[in-house]
């Protein structure tokens, strides 16, 4: 019977994390396009955006600890932690792994950030993109419910979510983050702001 | 120990959501650059003032430590001051 607790466990916060990690993805990206609204400042799409991925990351760990814990998997640590090391569906399962490296990569260095730096936080950063549709492939290939319709809607509606911001990010960088705007920003960071210089 | 705000002009890419969160203290100035008002942090708006370095996403803004009001006074105007 608890094995069967932890396999649910395992099924549902894998359900969640994803719908958690689109909502991270989709903030993420407006907050990178600098989106606000009259009642939505800035600053609260940066905040939800952080606490929603620490929220995701809890969900995460459930997920993974349930299934190497349950005795039925007999998983493993290390085949949670090392890339297609799972004798169990390699392929699918080590998918998952590697969205979860990413993911800790990208977790690890945002606590760090402000002793690495902003330009290795924001290349690691970057690696997130690739987390995200990693583990959908994960869910898709491995998971118990990837057939039921309720599971294909839920996979559906965030593949398009984050396409949309995807595009939308796409859209937004071509406008403001073409070369010339980034001279010109550069020019404006030298030239119109000589206060530090006075 | 005061705490002073520290603004990198050459980091900050003018997000202004620092500004949003320590209004009190960060205006900002006509291509959204902050100007913050110098000197030490009121004791009432240190919280304020974290949560803004915090959320400051290419880490402009620091909180830095000063033993004396004379060091404060010594930070250097950041941004143009909203000039021109
Ligand atoms: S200090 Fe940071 S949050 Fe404030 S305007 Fe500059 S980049 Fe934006």
């Amino acid at each position: 019977m608890s094995t069967q607790i932890l396999w649910f466990a395992t099924r549902g916060a894998g359900v969640v994390s994803l719908l958690l990690f689109t909502a991270v993805v989709g903030l993420g990206v407006m907050a990178s396009v600098r989106w606000q609204a009259r009642h939505w400042p800035r600053f609260l799409t940066a905040e939800v955006h952080r606490s929603i991925a620490l929220l995701s990351v809890v969900f995460l760990a459930l997920h993974v600890v349930t299934a190497v814990i349950d005795p039925f998997t007999s998983l493993g640590w290390i085949s949670a932690l090392v890339p297609f090391a799972s004798s169990y569906r390699p392929l699918w399962l080590g998918l998952g792994v590697v969205s979860l490296d990413l993911l800790l990569a990208v977790v690890a260095t945002s606590l760090l950030r402000a002793r690495i730096g902003p330009r290795a936080w924001r290349a690691i950063h970057w690696t997130a993109y690739a987390s995200w549709p990693i583990a959908l492939a994960h869910g898709i290939g491995t998971g118990s419910d990837a057939s039921a319709p309720w599971m294909l809607g839920v996979d559906a509606a965030c593949l398009g979510i984050v396409a949309t911001a995807v595009a939308w990010r796409l859209l937004a960088g071509r406008r403001s983050a073409d070369l010339p705007a980034v001279v010109a920003s550069l020019g404006r960071g030298t030239f119109e702001k000589p206060g530090a210089l006075r | 120990m005061a705490e002073i705000l520290r603004l990198d002009p050459i980091r900050c890419d003018g997000h202004g959501m620092c500004a949003e969160l320590l209004p009190e203290l960060i205006a900002l100035d006509d291509w959204g650059y902050p100007i913050i008002t110098r000197g030490p942090i009121p004791d009432r708006l240190l919280d304020h003032a974290r949560r803004a370095v915090d959320v400051c996403p290419v880490l402009a803004l620091r909180l830095r430590h000063t033993s004396t009001t004379h060091g404060a006074a010594a930070v250097p105007t950041p941004a143009g001051a909203g000039g021109r």
